[in-house]
C-alpha cells in the first residue's frame, strides 16, 4: 500500500517525480493518524464501558488531575510525528518549488474557461502535450480572474494568478493521458475547466511539435479554424451544434442579423465577428453576459480569417 | 415562547420567565438570559437555512449531470451555505447563545457588565444578518464564502460590486462579534465572585474568554479590508485588482488574516462546553485543567500567525509557507493534546452516558479526525496535493460542524434543564445523537478519500470515478439533517412539555446549578461565593427531588452508597 505507484484506496497513480514522495508523508500521516485514533478510541470505550457508574452516587475512583509526567510523555510522540512531517513536508516542498535549469519550458495561460499551453514554435494548444523523462517547468498567468493548475497523478498544483507569473515543474516518466483540472474558484464554468496531459516519448513530442506547427500553411482555412476554435477555447462557451451555452452557438448564425444589448441591429459578417473577438465588450449580444473574454494580440489576422472561414462553414 | 413559558412551574415562582410578560418584554429586555434565548432562536435558524442549501447542493451532486440548478445557481448556492453557516451560525452560535446565558450564571451576578450593549449586539446580528442575506440574494453572488479577489470585485450588481454590500454585512455582524467580546471580557475581568481566581474559573468560562479576545482583535481587519475594497472602487486606486495595478493575492492575506482566527472563534467555546460536559459526566476533575485553560489562550494567539497556512499554493514565498506550517503545528498540537485529557479524565470515572455525554463522546471522535487530518494539510508537500480538493472541505467540516454542532447540542442538552426548568427525552435525544453521528461520518468520510484522489471543490461536475463517493456523501446528508432536525425537536418537546427539572440534575458544581431551574430573574438574591467548579464529591443525589444537592444540605437517609 505504500510503495507502489499503482493507484491505491486513497491515491491515484503516481505518475510524476513529486507523487512517491507526497505519498510517502501522505501515508506516514495517515498509519500515525489510524494508530492514534484507534488508540484513542479504543481507550476511550474501554473507560466508559469499565467505569460505567452502577449507582448513581458512585464517586469516582480517582480524583488525580495532573500528571506533569503523563502530560510530557504523550506530548512527546505527538511532537515528534509532527517534526517529521514537517521536515519532509518543506523538504518535499522545496524540491518542487526548485526547477531545474535544462528543464523544457511550456507558457501557459489560464482565462474563463480554458487553458492555453504557448510552445516556444508560436503554437498554442488547449492540452499540454510533453515529452517524457524530461524535466518540464511551467511558466503560468491568468487573464482574467485565480486558476489553479492541478494534475492529481502528478501531485502538482499551482495558483495561476492574472498580473505575475507562478510556476510549477514536474517530469514524467511513462507516456499517457492525465488530467488537469482548475482548483481555483473562477465562476460559472470552473468545474469544466478541463484538459489533459499528454505524455509522448521524446520522438513523438518531437513528431507532434512538428505536426502541430504552421497549421494554417498546412490546412485548408476551415480545418485550421476549427482547429483553432478548439485549441484556444472557444468551443467551451460556443457550440457548434446549437446546444445552449454561455455564449451565442455558431450553428447556422453566418449571415443572420442579432439583436445587441444596446438595442441595435447586427449582422454576422466578417467584421462582427472579428470585432466580437478583439473587443468583446464592445457589442454584447442581448440576453449574454458580457464574460468572453478579448483575444487581442493572441490570435493573429490569418488565424481570425481562418476562424471566421470556419463558423462560415457551421450550416 | 412566552405564553408557554408564563406556565412553567419553578422551586420558585418568579422566573426570568415569567417575571415580565409579553412580546414586549422579550423585544427591548435587557435579561442577559433572554437575550441568549433569542441569540439561540436566531442562530438555530441560521442552521436551518444554511443546511437547507446545503441539501440542495449535496442533491445537485447526486450525478455529474444538472439535476435541481443551473451552473450559476449551484455557484450561488455553495456560496450562500458557506456564508449563512460561517457568519450568521457557527461564529454567534455557542458564545452569544449558550454564553449569554450561562457565563454570568457560572460567575454568581446579574447580568453581564454592559447589558445595553448586549441587546445591541443582538440587534447588530439581526441587522446584520439581514443585510447579508439580501445582499447576497439580490447580488446573486456566486464567489464562495471566501469573497475572493479579482472573481469577487469584478461581479457586478449595477455599478455596485457584489462583493461590497456582502462584505459590508459581514462587517456589521463583526460589530455584534465585538460587542460580545468587549462585553464577556469585562464581565469576566471585573466581576468574578469572591474566591473565584482566574485558575477557579471553569474552563468553559476560559474557553469564552480566549474567544472573546480574538473576536475584539481580530474583527477589525475585516473593517480594514472593507474598507480598502472601498477607496478601490470609488478612487480607482490599486490594490488588489490587477488591472488597477493591485495584487490580487493580498485579499488572501487580509481575509485569512481574519478568517483563520475566526476558526477558533468557533472551535474554543466548543471545547469549553466539552470540558464541563465530560468532567460532570464523569463526576471527576478534569484531567489538566491548567493546560486547558492555557492552551485555549496559546490558541488565541497563536492563531493569529499561521494564516498563510490557506495559501501554500498562492504563489507566495517558500520562506513564508515554510514559517506558516511550523507555526501551524505549534496550534495543532495542544489541539491533540486536550483530547488527550479528556480522555484521560475518563479513566477511573463514574461515567453516566446521559444524552449530554453522548454528544460530549462524539464530539471527541470527529475532533479527532478532524485535527488528525489538520496533519495533513499543514504538512507542506501533502498539502499542495489536497489543497482545495473535498479532503479539505471534510477536513474543515469535521472540525466546524462536528465540533462545533455536536458541542452545541451537548451544551443545549446539558443546560436545557437550567434553561427552561424542564427535562428533555433521553431516548428522543440519544437516537437524534446517533444519527447526527452516523450522517455525518457517512457525509464527509467518503470526502476524504475522493479528495486524496483528486476531486477539486466547487464543482458543480465532476468525472464520473467521483460518483459513488458523492451518492454516498449526499445519503449522508440527508441523514444528518434528519438527526438535526430530530435533536431540535427533542429540545422543543422539553421546553414545552417536559417533566419538571431539579435545580441541579446533573450533579454538576459550577455556579449556575446552585440557582433554581429556570434561574429567576436576578439569578442570585446576592452574588454566591465561587465553589469549586470540579469538586464532585461535594454533592449528593437525592432521590426525593431527583436532582443534586450538597452534601451538607442532604437528608440523613438520602446517603452516599
Ligand atoms: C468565457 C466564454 C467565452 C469564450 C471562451 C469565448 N466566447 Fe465568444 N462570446 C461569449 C459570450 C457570452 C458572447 C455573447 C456576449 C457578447 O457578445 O460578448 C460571445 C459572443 C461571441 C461572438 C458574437 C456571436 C453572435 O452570435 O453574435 C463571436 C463571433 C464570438 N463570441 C467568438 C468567439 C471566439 C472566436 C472565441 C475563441 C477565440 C470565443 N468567442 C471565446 C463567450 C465566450
Ligand atoms: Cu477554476
Ligand atoms: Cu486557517
Amino acid at each position: 500500500m505504500w510503495f507502489t505507484s499503482d493507484p491505491t484506496f486513497w491515491m491515484p497513480a503516481q505518475a510524476s517525480n513529486h507523487a512517491a514522495l507526497v505519498d510517502n508523508i501522505y501515508y506516514f500521516l495517515y498509519w500515525a493518524s489510524v494508530i492514534s485514533f484507534v488508540a484513542c478510541m479504543f481507550a476511550g470505550a474501554l473507560f466508559v464501558l469499565k467505569y460505567r457508574a452502577k449507582n448513581i452516587n458512585d464517586k469516582a475512583l480517582s480524583q488525580v488531575d495532573h500528571s506533569t509526567t503523563l502530560e510530557l510523555t504523550w506530548t512527546l510522540p505527538v511532537f515528534a510525528v509532527a517534526a517529521v512531517a514537517f521536515y519532509f513536508g518543506v523538504m518535499g516542498f522545496v524540491s518542487m518549488k526548485t526547477p531545474p535549469d535544462d528543464a523544457y519550458e511550456v507558457n501557459v495561460t489560464a482565462y474563463k474557461w480554458a487553458w492555453a499551453f504557448n510552445y516556444a514554435n508560436g503554437h498554442t494548444d488547449g492540452n499540454l502535450h510533453i515529452p517524457a523523462g524530461v524535466p518540464v517547468k511551467l511558466t503560468m498567468s491568468s487573464d482574467d480572474v485565480l486558476h489553479s493548475f492541478y494534475v492529481p497523478a502528478f501531485r502538482v498544483k499551482q495558483d495561476v494568478v492574472p498580473g505575475r507569473y507562478t510556476q510549477a515543474w514536474f517530469e514524467v516518466t511513462e507516456p499517457g493521458e492525465y488530467q488537469i483540472f482548475c482548483t481555483e474558484y473562477c465562476g460559472t464554468k470552473h468545474s469544466e475547466m478541463l484538459a489533459k496531459v499528454i505524455v509522448h516519448t521524446e520522438d513523438d513530442f518531437k513528431k507532434w511539435l512538428d505536426s502541430v506547427g504552421n497549421i494554417l500553411d498546412r490546412l485548408p482555412p476551415e480545418e485550421a479554424g476549427k482547429m483553432l476554435m478548439t485549441q484556444r477555447g472557444c468551443l467551451a462557451c460556443h457550440s457548434i451544434d446549437g446546444a445552449k451555452g454561455v455564449g451565442p452557438t455558431f450553428k447556422g448564425s453566418w449571415g443572420t442579423t442579432r439583436k445587441l444589448a444596446d438595442g441595435s441591429d447586427q449582422v454576422m459578417d466578417e467584421n462582427y465577428v472579428r470585432q466580437s473577438i478583439m473587443e468583446p465588450q464592445s457589442q454584447i449580444v442581448a440576453g449574454f453576459p458580457p464574460v468572453m473574454p478579448t483575444f487581442k494580440g493572441k490570435l493573429e489576422d490569418r488565424e481570425i480569417t481562418a476562424i471566421i472561414a470556419f463558423i462560415k462553414s457551421i450550416k | 415562547m412566552t405564553a408557554d413559558a408564563a406556565h412553567i412551574v419553578s422551586s420558585r415562582d418568579d422566573t426570568y420567565l415569567n417575571h415580565t410578560k409579553g412580546l414586549l418584554s422579550w423585544v427591548v429586555t435587557l435579561d442577559h438570559k433572554r437575550i441568549g434565548l433569542m441569540y439561540l432562536l436566531s442562530t438555530a435558524l441560521a442552521l436551518c437555512l444554511g443546511g437547507v442549501f446545503a441539501l440542495l447542493v449535496r442533491t445537485e451532486l447526486w450525478g455529474p449531470e444538472e439535476n435541481l440548478m443551473s451552473h450559476d445557481v449551484y455557484n450561488q448556492m455553495f456560496t450562500l451555505h458557506g456564508a449563512v453557516m460561517v457568519f450568521l451560525f457557527i461564529i454567534p452560535s455557542i458564545p452569544a447563545a449558550i454564553g449569554n446565558f450561562i457565563l454570568p450564571i457560572m460567575l454568581g451576578v446579574k447580568d453581564v457588565a454592559f447589558p445595553r450593549l448586549n441587546l445591541a449586539s443582538f440587534y447588530i446580528y439581526v441587522v446584520g444578518a439581514i443585510f447579508l442575506v439580501t445582499s447576497m440574494y439580490l447580488s446573486a453572488i456566486d464567489t464562495g464564502w471566501t469573497f475572493y479577489t479579482p472573481y469577487s470585485s469584478s461581479a457586478q450588481v449595477g455599478s455596485q460590486s457584489a462583493v461590497m454590500s456582502s462584505a459590508m454585512g459581514v462587517f456589521i455582524l463583526g460589530f455584534s462579534s465585538i460587542f460580545t467580546g468587549i462585553n464577556f471580557i469585562a464581565t469576566i475581568n471585573t466581576m468574578r465572585p469572591k474566591g473565584m481566581g482566574w485558575f477557579n474559573m471553569p474552563l468553559f468560562l476560559w474557553a469564552v474568554y480566549a474567544t472573546s479576545i480574538i473576536q475584539v482583535l481580530a474583527t477589525p481587519v475585516l473593517a480594514i479590508t472593507l474598507l480598502l475594497l472601498t477607496v478601490e472602487r470609488a478612487f480607482g486606486l490599486g490594490i488588489f485588482d490587477p488591472a488597477l495595478g493591485g495584487d490580487p493575492v493580498l485579499f488572501q492575506h487580509f481575509f485569512w488574516f481574519y478568517s483563520h482566527p475566526a476558526v477558533y472563534i468557533m472551535v474554543l467555546p466548543a471545547m469549553g462546553v466539552i470540558s464541563e460536559v465530560i468532567g460532570t459526566f464523569s463526576r471527576k476533575r478534569i484531567f489538566g485543567y491548567k493546560f486547558i485553560a492555557m492552551s485555549s489562550l496559546a490558541i488565541a494567539f497563536i492563531g493569529f500567525l499561521v494564516w498563510g497556512h490557506h495559501m501554500f499554493t498562492s504563489g507566495q514565498s517558500k520562506l513564508a509557507s515554510m514559517v506558516f506550517s511550523g507555526l501551524t503545528y505549534l496550534v495543532a498540537v495542544p489541539s491533540a493534546i486536550k483530547v488527550f485529557n479528556w480522555l484521560t479524565t475518563l479513566y477511573k470515572g463514574s461515567i453516566r452516558l446521559n444524552a449530554p455525554m453522548l454528544y460530549a463522546l462524539s464530539f471527541i471522535w470527529l475532533f479527532a479526525i478532524g485535527g488528525l487530518t489538520g496533519m495533513f494539510l499543514g504538512t507542506l508537500a501533502v498539502d499542495v496535493h489536497l489543497h482545495d480538493t473535498y479532503f479539505v472541505v471534510a477536513h474543515f467540516h469535521y472540525v466546524m460542524v462536528g465540533g462545533t454542532v455536536m458541542a452545541l447540542f451537548a451544551g443545549l442538552y446539558y443546560w436545557w434543564p437550567k434553561f427552561f426548568g424542564r427535562m428533555y427525552n433521553e431516548t428522543i435525544a440519544k437516537v437524534a445523537c446517533l444519527l447526527v453521528f452516523i450522517g455525518f461520518n457517512v457525509t464527509f468520510f467518503p470526502q476524504f478519500v475522493m479528495g486524496s484522489q483528486g476531486m477539486p471543490r466547487r464543482y458543480y461536475t465532476y468525472l464520473e470515478q467521483y460518483q459513488p463517493f458523492h451518492q454516498i456523501s449526499t445519503v449522508g446528508a440527508y441523514i444528518l439533517g434528519f438527526g438535526i432536525l430530530m435533536a431540535f425537536a427533542g429540545l422543543i418537546l422539553a421546553a414545552l412539555k417536559g417533566p419538571k427539572a431539579p435545580d441541579n440534575p446533573w450533579g454538576a458544581n459550577t455556579l449556575e446549578w446552585h440557582t433554581s431551574s429556570p434561574p429567576p430573574f436576578d439569578n442570585y438574591a446576592s452574588q454566591p461565593e465561587a465553589t469549586d467548579p470540579y469538586d464532585y464529591h461535594a454533592l449528593v443525589f437525592d432521590e426525593k427531588i431527583g436532582g443534586w444537592v450538597k452534601v451538607e444540605d442532604a437528608p440523613a437517609t438520602g446517603g452516599e452508597a
